[in-house]
């Protein structure tokens, strides 16, 4: 049986299509995901991401213990800001690439992808060095007002002054009358807020929000439109482009391990690894050639199978067909080709620059 | 949910119109809205062959690929070419402008276990209880 958030009600009620994600089911859709996709790039949309997990760090060796644990530096990370990295095994395989909110040295929170929650919870707490570490994951809601006029959405709920909470940073306040931390972060590429609030608040603040957003157009969105954004912004799915056979180095997010920090679980290996030179790497890539790209199709050269897809689709807001891929590093260079084959046709592809997607402003 | 009393359909949510010694053929309207935003579509050229119940196509949405199969065998003598660059014609107008190909019928007889407007629409509600 699958678990659902406090949400679920209002999602079946608002006619959401429900599948089941990591465990959870979750809505896929209401009205499409082109529609919802394109709400987010051009108003706003709002999305439950209370499946996503939460767990906190305590205590004098909080800041230490995480510190020791997570592939990039929460020393150069202020109060009040958020940082994204990768919690890796002394193998250097990727455990789960989380977003760190530090509210001091002592009290910082992890926030994980549902399909991890025990994993990473058993994880840190199996390395948690004195810290106070607790899987907070069913006490939180958590919901995502992402797209231009996101701020504008929310503000009209706040009366704190959103234009001081930079990117990556975040506050407490209250929303709508719910207490919330109001983080301006996303898995989008677009401004906008995720709101981590009390479970049992969340109802409250999901129909606050809805309302508040008509006149700006905000929409109600589903994880088949945040599947489409995130791949837009070339940003990684946690079991889908990586898991623990595959090295941040490999995936691309080499720009999140720092390796002279200081000592840090997996450290060596990616050291090793960096040093000898990685054999694959994730790469974006377009398709040149009419089709579609998919987790799981081969890429190929000369007929032999080379590499794998991770992630795919056509990118509603280029009319494109995007990619990810794991190829050899010598094909890694943007300007690269290969082929990917699809059913029973090998179809052109070519490495591009990402983001695929820029916002304009 | 429109299930037009002249079609005949299949439990792999195709839809056959006779014409003569030819049917027209597309998904139904609950397969379309089943599958979602259509983004994709791969279809035979004329000549191609098809064959009862064996895929001549394929129709990708958003998220999932998703076979097409013959509801009759023959050749296909006629291919919904602007399909290719609207797609979402499909989720429009499943039963008009949204056909994907015509077949000449090699065996009318391929007919007579195509469901009726009212059996398929029991099919469906069976199918999703």
């Amino acid at each position: 049986m699958a678990l659902r958030t406090p949400l679920y009600d209002l999602h079946v009620a608002a006619g959401a299509r429900i599948v089941e994600f990591a465990g959870w089911d979750m809505p896929v859709q209401y009205t499409g995901v082109l529609d919802e996709h394109a709400a987010v790039r051009n108003a706003a949309g709002i999305f439950d991401v209370s499946h996503m997990g939460e767990v906190v760090f305590r205590g004098p060796k909080a800041l230490e213990a995480l510190q020791h644990l997570f592939t990039n530096d929460l020393g150069k990370c202020a109060d009040g800001q958020a940082q994204y990295g990768c919690l890796c095994s002394d193998s250097g395989g990727i455990v789960d690439d989380v977003v760190v909110y530090r509210r001091s040295a002592d009290d910082l929170l992890v926030c994980v992808n549902a399909g991890n929650r025990q994993k990473d919870f058993d994880w840190l707490h199996g390395h948690a060095f004195g810290a106070d570490v607790v899987n907070e994951s069913d006490a939180w809601g958590q919901l995502a007002v992402q797209g231009p006029l996101a701020a504008q959405i929310v503000q009209k709920l706040t009366s704190v002054r959103l234009g001081s909470v930079g990117s990556y940073r975040f506050t407490d306040g209250e929303v709508a009358g719910v207490r919330c931390t109001i983080a301006r972060t996303g898995y989008t590429g677009e401004d906008g807020f995720e709101l981590f609030c009390p479970a049992e608040a969340s109802p409250k603040l999901w129909d606050a929000l809805l309302d508040a957003g008509r006149p700006e157009g905000l929409k109600p969105c589903g994880l088949g439109a945040r599947d489409s954004l995130r791949l837009e912004m070339a940003y990684r799915l946690y079991g889908s482009d990586m898991d623990d056979s595959t090295t941040p180095l490999e995936a691309g997010l080499a720009w999140v391990v720092k390796l002279d920090k200081g000592e840090f679980v997996g450290r060596e290996a990616l050291r090793r690894q960096k040093d000898a030179g990685v054999s694959r790497k994730l790469v974006g890539f377009t398709l040149t050639e009419p089709g579609i790209p998919r987790h799981g199709y081969d890429v190929v050269q000369g007929g032999k199978p080379i590499g794998t897809v991770t992630s795919g689709t056509k990118s509603p807001t280029l009319g494109t067909s995007i990619g990810l891929a794991y190829v050899p590093a010598a094909l890694a260079a943007e300007g690269s080709s290969f082929s990917v084959r699809i059913r029973d046709r090998q179809v052109a592809a070519r490495v591009v620059k990402t983001p695929f997607y820029t916002r304009s402003k | 949910m429109n299930f037009p009393e002249d079609l005949k359909y299949t439990k792999e949510h195709e839809w056959c119109r006779i014409k003569g010694n030819r049917a027209v053929i597309g998904i139904t309207d609950h397969a379309q809205d089943a599958l979602g935003d259509i983004v994709y579509v791969e279809l035979p050229d004329v000549g191609d062959p098809v064959k009862k119940g064996e895929s001549f196509g394929v129709v990708e949405s958003t998220k999932a690929v998703s076979e097409l199969f013959a509801p009759v065998s023959g050749k296909v003598v006629e291919v919904n070419d602007p399909l290719s660059d609207a797609p979402e014609t499909i989720n429009e107008d499943p039963y008009e402008e949204g056909w994907m190909i015509q077949v000449e019928l090699s065996d009318a007889k391929d007919m007579e276990d195509l469901l009726d407007a009212a059996g398929y629409q029991k099919f469906i509600e069976e199918e999703q209880e």
